[in-house]
């Protein structure tokens, strides 16, 4: 039990207005905390709240077991630093000068860096890996480097709780690894507590510990990754199969879809991707797929806006939750099972009606033989253009 | 790093040689003609009885010993209003506050005045002090506000219009004899300094350079924004005020004594961070002041002998060197931000 920052019944908000009420959060240390939250929700009220940026309307934060009301500014920022999505654009400064300001709490009056400071400073540049930029001036970097800068900033501070507000957004997807990738290291290392909001949910589900849901004026849900992410089935004590599969998306925990008020797409947990509207209507092609071979076409027809089927597949089969989001049509077959003949005596109905087939699949084995007779039966429907993975 | 503390380094030693050049010069030329030996043996001698020892010690040493003084503590008050603000382009002169001050102080010049008295060094800089905190109240209110730099500066400019106009109205209407002596003074001027004022700015503008120094560390925390700085542990409640109040004390000090000098606030600071290629306030500070210490020298000179015996105001010269460097920093901004 070694929570270093805790908040008790708090309230955030603006000019004593409420905007979330009831934060009961904790955090340890070497433990990352990500907020997660539609525009708007107040994760930046939040984390501005726990880093005293603004008062809080009620409740209070404890940092290391201290009340921060009653502590000092320069007592605060010996234990907590900063990341924000905004950076200064100050005129003149070079990054290495950028990365030592957050030695400021550690020099003297007129902020002469000591040896020991600049030994700092010197460190958490190689660590950072910005030893090649280190004399460039601050306003003539990447947004990606910037960023990183600002990291080192914040590291150089020697915190023990770091608060980042959206450090990954406006940077490329390189960027965004390797900021997340330094941070994880320091973590680790260092043991610092990190409390941040991120807007990527394919990151946050592979960088937090916790996760926090911000929506609708409250913290709607709070747990590990696992819990808010995870694909538990309703059907996993193997009872009420059938009531499940019927609905439309009720076989997923589909809850990021909810948080976000998403109306059209779907949101995979399993790969943290995200799939755009499916297509309704009487399916005009079929897929013969399987092992995630078809994931790359059922794109493809969604983009070109064409309803199709997709089956027989397994419902532990890589690419399931893509055919779900996107086919108009899915039959579908229970995990491991041998395929039944009623499923493949459906999708022979459904190719029939279909102008064209495609098959993805180069390899029947015992689990998906049946498919092979479904092949088989499309007949001059069959494309035989290469299609599935390889295709560019 | 080398390279910047070397740039430092030959940055001071510039200033220093320009201040000591222009101070010789001051010396110098004036409408009275004295030749180099004459002038030498004067300082020497200490000689105050004569009449050109009495040109010398009585009229222009004081009066180069305040212009640097006053230069120097204009260009840090606005250095350090541009650290307030975070615009380059904010100074005492544009934002209305050396305006508000020329308002309060001919106000009680004129009170004074009809009374029979004269207006003493300290009541002077308390009058202008309270204009300068009128003014930069208003500007408050508005940068709260607004968020933008530009709105910021006309409402500013706009309130210097006020308070000129009213002080305008005040100097019409005022009936008294002394009032060409008002008028000088209201268009900025650095005539007229004696050894008294010189001791008063010498301790005014001391103690606020002082506090400007303590202040320069949580300064540049300030620079990088209020978030980071309060994160670094400024509590930037008391560093404002503590702002506010010194760049209102060093820029009433200057309108208390010389009136209201334009662009001076602007041009300076940014040529100064151009010469050293640095915003840290460590060095802007004490640079800024002797950047501007050599700046009203050099235009002081100008306004006294381009057209003497005649004199220029000093504020027709620094608009002439400052306002284009406005320009170029506005345009300089812009082409940044299209970039």
């Amino acid at each position: 039990m070694d929570i270093i920052l805790k908040s008790e019944k708090l309230s955030v908000g603006y000019g004593g207005q409420s905007l979330i009420d009831s934060i009961d959060i904790s955090v340890r240390r070497g433990e990352i905390l990500v907020l997660i939250g539609p525009n708007g929700a107040g994760k930046s009220t939040i984390l501005k709240t726990l880093s005293k940026q603004i008062e809080s309307v009620a409740g209070s934060v404890y940092l290391d077991d201290r009340d921060m009301r009653v502590l000092k500014e320069s007592d605060i920022s010996k234990q907590m630093s900063l990341l924000m999505t905004k950076h200064p654009s100050p005129e003149y400064m070079s990054v290495e000068e950028m990365v030592a300001t957050g030695r400021y709490p550690y020099t003297g009056r007129f902020g002469v860096l000591s040896d020991e400071d600049k030994k700092v400073v010197a460190d958490t540049i190689r660590i950072t890996d910005i030893e090649e930029i280190r004399d460039n001036d601050f306003n003539r970097i990447s947004d990606g480097q910037r960023q990183r800068v600002m990291l080192a900033r914040a590291l150089c501070q020697e915190p023990e709780v770091l608060i980042m507000d959206e450090p990954t957004s406006f940077l490329d997807i390189h960027h965004k690894i390797k900021l997340l990738s330094i941070l994880k290291r320091m973590v680790r290392e260092k043991n610092i507590a990190v409390i941040m909001s991120l807007h990527e949910l394919d990151l946050a589900i592979k960088c937090a510990d916790k996760v926090i849901c911000v929506a609708n004026g409250q913290i709607d849900r709070y747990g590990t990754v696992d819990e808010i992410f995870g694909n538990e089935r309703t059907d996993k004590n193997g009872t009420g199969d059938e009531s499940i599969v019927d609905g439309e998306n009720c076989l997923y925990n589909n809850y990021i879809e909810q948080l976000y008020g998403v109306e059209s797409g779907t949101f995979i947990n399993e790969y943290g991707s995200v799939e755009l509207e499916k297509i309704v209507g009487q399916p005009e092609v079929f897929v013969i797929g399987g092992g995630g071979s078809a994931i790359p076409l059922y794109r493809r027809l969604q983009r070109e806006g064409i309803p199709f089927a997709a089956g027989v597949i397994h419902k532990n089969d890589l690419e399931y939750p893509v055919a779900k989001a996107l086919a108009s049509v899915v039959i579908e077959q229970g995990s491991f099972d041998r395929i039944e003949d009623e499923n493949i005596k459906r999708a022979k109905d459904i190719i029939s009606a279909c102008s064209k087939v495609y098959c993805t699949v180069e390899k029947w084995g015992e689990m998906n033989m049946k498919n092979k007779e479904l092949a088989e039966f499309a007949g001059e429907k069959m494309q035989t253009e290469k299609l599935g993975l390889q295709e560019r | 790093m080398r390279d910047k503390r070397l740039r430092y380094i030959y940055g001071y030693i510039f200033l220093g040689f320009a201040i000591a050049f222009l101070l010789v010069l001051n010396l110098y030329m004036g409408s009275t003609d004295m030749s180099v030996k004459n002038i030498m043996k004067l300082l020497i001698s200490g000689d105050t009885s004569s009449v050109e020892g009495k040109i010398i010690w009585s009229i222009r040493i004081p009066r180069l010993v305040s212009a640097a003084l006053l230069g120097g503590a204009l260009t840090v008050s606005g250095f350090l209003l541009q650290t307030f603000f975070s615009n380059p382009i904010a100074g005492p002169y544009v934002l209305g506050i050396s305006s508000g001050a020329k308002l309060t102080v001919a106000l009680s010049m004129i009170f004074l005045l009809q009374r029979g008295m004269v207006a003493g060094s300290v009541v002077m800089i308390g009058a202008a002090f309270i204009g300068s905190l009128i003014s930069m109240m208003f500007i408050l209110i508005i940068s709260k506000r607004v968020n933008n730099m530009s709105v910021l500066i006309i409402c500013g400019v706009m309130i210097g219009y006020i308070c000129s106009a009213i002080t305008d109205f005040l100097i019409t209407f005022a009936d008294d004899s002394n009032i060409i002596n008002l008028h000088n003074w209201a268009l900025g001027s650095f005539s007229g300094s004696s050894w008294s004022n010189v001791r008063v700015i010498t301790v005014v503008v001391a103690t606020s350079m002082f506090f400007a120094v303590w202040l320069s560390k949580p300064m540049s925390a300030y620079q990088l924004g209020e978030t980071y700085a309060r994160n670094m542990g400024v509590n930037i409640k008391k560093f404002r005020i503590a702002l506010i109040l010194l760049s209102s004390m060093l820029s009433s000090v200057v309108t208390a004594f010389a009136g209201p000098i334009s662009f001076v606030g602007i041009a300076v600071p940014h040529l100064i961070r151009r010469l050293f290629k640095t915003s840290k306030p460590i060095h802007m500070i004490p640079a800024c002041f002797m950047g501007g210490a050599a700046f009203c020298l050099l235009c002081d000179l100008i306004a006294r002998v381009m057209f003497a015996p005649t004199e220029i105001n000093i504020s027709s010269v620094t608009a002439v060197f400052g306002a284009p460097v406005v320009i170029y920093i506005m345009i300089g901004r812009q082409r940044d931000r299209a970039e």
